[in-house]
């Protein structure tokens, strides 16, 4: 169960062992996660700007900086979403170069999982496994369910049994088997490098989790392109497992050794809720340890309370320069609201820590109005509805004529506006004749 | 007084192919030497050059990180399971 490939392979970080390419995540020697390295002059001369546009309009336009095995024909369209510029957000924030990098609508099921996925299940192929798995929180539950099912691969999902009905939905509609298990990420997280042990099956942030995560450098390189070639002064990042922020700047570092894009500092800012915050945590109190923590908070994506790359994740947040903040449950409520009202984007509770951490990190002047800014949204609302319960009326039903339309809206709004400004200025001159 | 102690596959090349074993250890600190005893390759596999459990493995406590237990102070239990697991991660840049 394994394959070659000589411009990518399995490399520990801590002690330099190779493994070639096969499903494993940690070395045998010292237990060090292990990372996909590439031999990045094989691929200098087919990764370049040129090439990359004339290729599809997906991450597989970034194919040559993959870990995708040879004979794999990608044909579903996953990512290069929209990445738009703030402006409104921006004015309420204090900001005047802001960006949404808006993978709420990544293809085929609303979250940057998908891109991990595929990445992942490109591999799975290869390696010939019949059945893929992951421990999810809930996107990334859809994401393998969808693409499995499209791959004809069968698929066994473990999520905290206490996950949003809308994520458990969108997982067994595509007729994937879900197991809920009576317990937070973390366990479920437990169980499963014990049931990939066991059962010869690729999990995909398991035994597949160093291709899987290098799907995440998409997130990047679309950054980039997407601002003709350049690096932003700074990220904003959502963190769960705090893989996501170190792989949009490993694509960065790639760009920058390739000659794509000019070397510059940029700024990487983790974006947690307060009710679980272990990373931030670190960050604050400026080390590179992760104390765990029992989540509670409505952001049940980002509820990885022992987050696998929380370590590398807080120390590469200080190497830049950066920041790492948390938000409580109201304010990602207020978060969600604001990018819907400002930018008509509807995110994930996810995406409400991002936002909110993003308009405290301006109002702190952490980081500077004038400095380019991306704020990765991950997550679409559809799936979190349950998080607005509450905020909204259900307003009476108005009978389908005119007089009533109009009666209603005075009793929403008052009487109309020309009337209130009328009054006082008759009732002036009344008095003033009267004297 | 014995505590169960569950090992992963990348750990049974050290141990014969056991996969669990007894321990009478009455702590971490004390379950660490008794591997350093009883299979000194496992011990050297998961320990660090200062002699630290590396960090790159976690500890439960039947179902319980023992993080949240007290960590080296928590007085193992008569029937605890005590599993040894690699933390699942993408690497350090």
């Amino acid at each position: 169960m394994a394959y070659s490939c000589s411009a990518y392979e399995l490399k520990c970080n801590e002690c330099g062992k190779r493994f070639g390419n096969q499903p494993l995540s940690a070395c045998d020697n010292c237990l060090a996660p292990l990372e996909v390295h590439y031999d990045l002059d094989q691929v200098r001369d087919t990764f370049t700007r040129e090439k990359i546009a004339a290729g599809p309009a997906n991450i597989w336009r970034y194919a040559a900086l993959l870990p995708i095995p040879k004979g794999f024909e990608p044909d579903l369209p996953v990512g290069f979403t929209p990445l738009v510029k703030a402006r409104t957000l921006g004015k309420r924030i204090g900001a005047t170069n802001l960006y949404i990098k808006n993978d709420a609508v990544c293809f085929p099921t609303l979250s940057f999982k998908d891109r991990v996925v595929s990445v992942a299940l490109a591999n799975a192929q290869a390696f010939g496994f019949e059945t893929v798995g992951c421990s999810s929180t809930g996107n990334l539950a859809n994401s393998v369910a969808a693409q499995s099912a499209r791959l004809g691969l069968k698929a066994c999902i473990l999520v905290p049994a206490d996950l949003e009905a809308a994520k458990i939905l969108n997982t067994q509609v595509y007729g994937a088997r879900l197991v809920r298990i009576d317990g937070n990420y973390d366990h479920v997280n437990r169980l499963c490098t014990q049931v990939a042990e066991e059962y010869n099956w690729g999990f995909v942030n398991v035994n597949l989790r160093p291709y899987y995560a290098e799907g995440s450098k998409t997130v990047g390189y679309e950054i980039a392109e997407q601002l003709g070639w350049r690096l932003p002064d700074n990220v904003v990042c959502p963190m769960a497992g705090g893989s996501l922020i170190r792989k949009i700047r490993k694509a960065f570092n790639e760009l920058i050794a390739l000659g794509l894009v000019e070397d510059k500092p940029v700024r990487f800012f983790g974006a947690q809720a307060t009710g679980c915050s272990p990373i931030s945590t670190a960050v604050k109190n400026g080390v590179d340890f992760i104390e765990p923590q029992k989540p509670n908070t409505i952001a049940r994506s980002l509820a990885i309370g022992n987050p696998a790359d929380g370590p590398a994740a807080a120390k590469m947040i200080q190497t830049t320069g950066g920041w790492a903040e948390d938000v409580s449950d109201v304010e990602i409520v207020s978060g969600i609201q604001e990018l819907a009202e400002t930018e008509g984007i509807f995110t994930e509770t996810a995406g409400g820590v991002t936002t909110a951490v993003t308009a405290r990190l301006y109002a702190d002047g952490r980081i500077g109005a004038d400095e380019t800014t991306v704020v990765c949204i991950t997550g679409n609302g559809l799936k979190t509805t349950d998080a607005l319960s509450g905020q909204y009326d259900v307003s009476r039903a108005v009978r389908p004529r005119l007089a009533d339309f109009a009666d209603y809206l005075t009793e929403l709004d008052g009487p109309a506006v020309e009337t209130i400004e009328e009054e006082p200025e008759l009732v002036l001159a009344g008095a003033t004749n009267g004297r | 007084m014995a505590v169960k102690v569950v090992l992963p596959t990348a750990f049974v090349r050290h141990t014969d192919g056991k996969k669990q074993f007894a321990s009478s250890a009455s702590n971490l600190p004390g379950l660490l030497a008794d591997i350093d005893q009883s299979f000194p390759a496992l011990g050297t596999q998961i320990k660090d050059e200062q002699g630290h459990l590396r960090r790159f493995i976690n500890i439960y406590i039947n179902d319980e990180d023992i993080r949240f237990l007290g960590g080296d102070s928590y007085a193992f239990q008569d029937g605890d399971e005590v599993m040894l697991i690699p933390s699942i991660a993408g690497g350090s840049l």
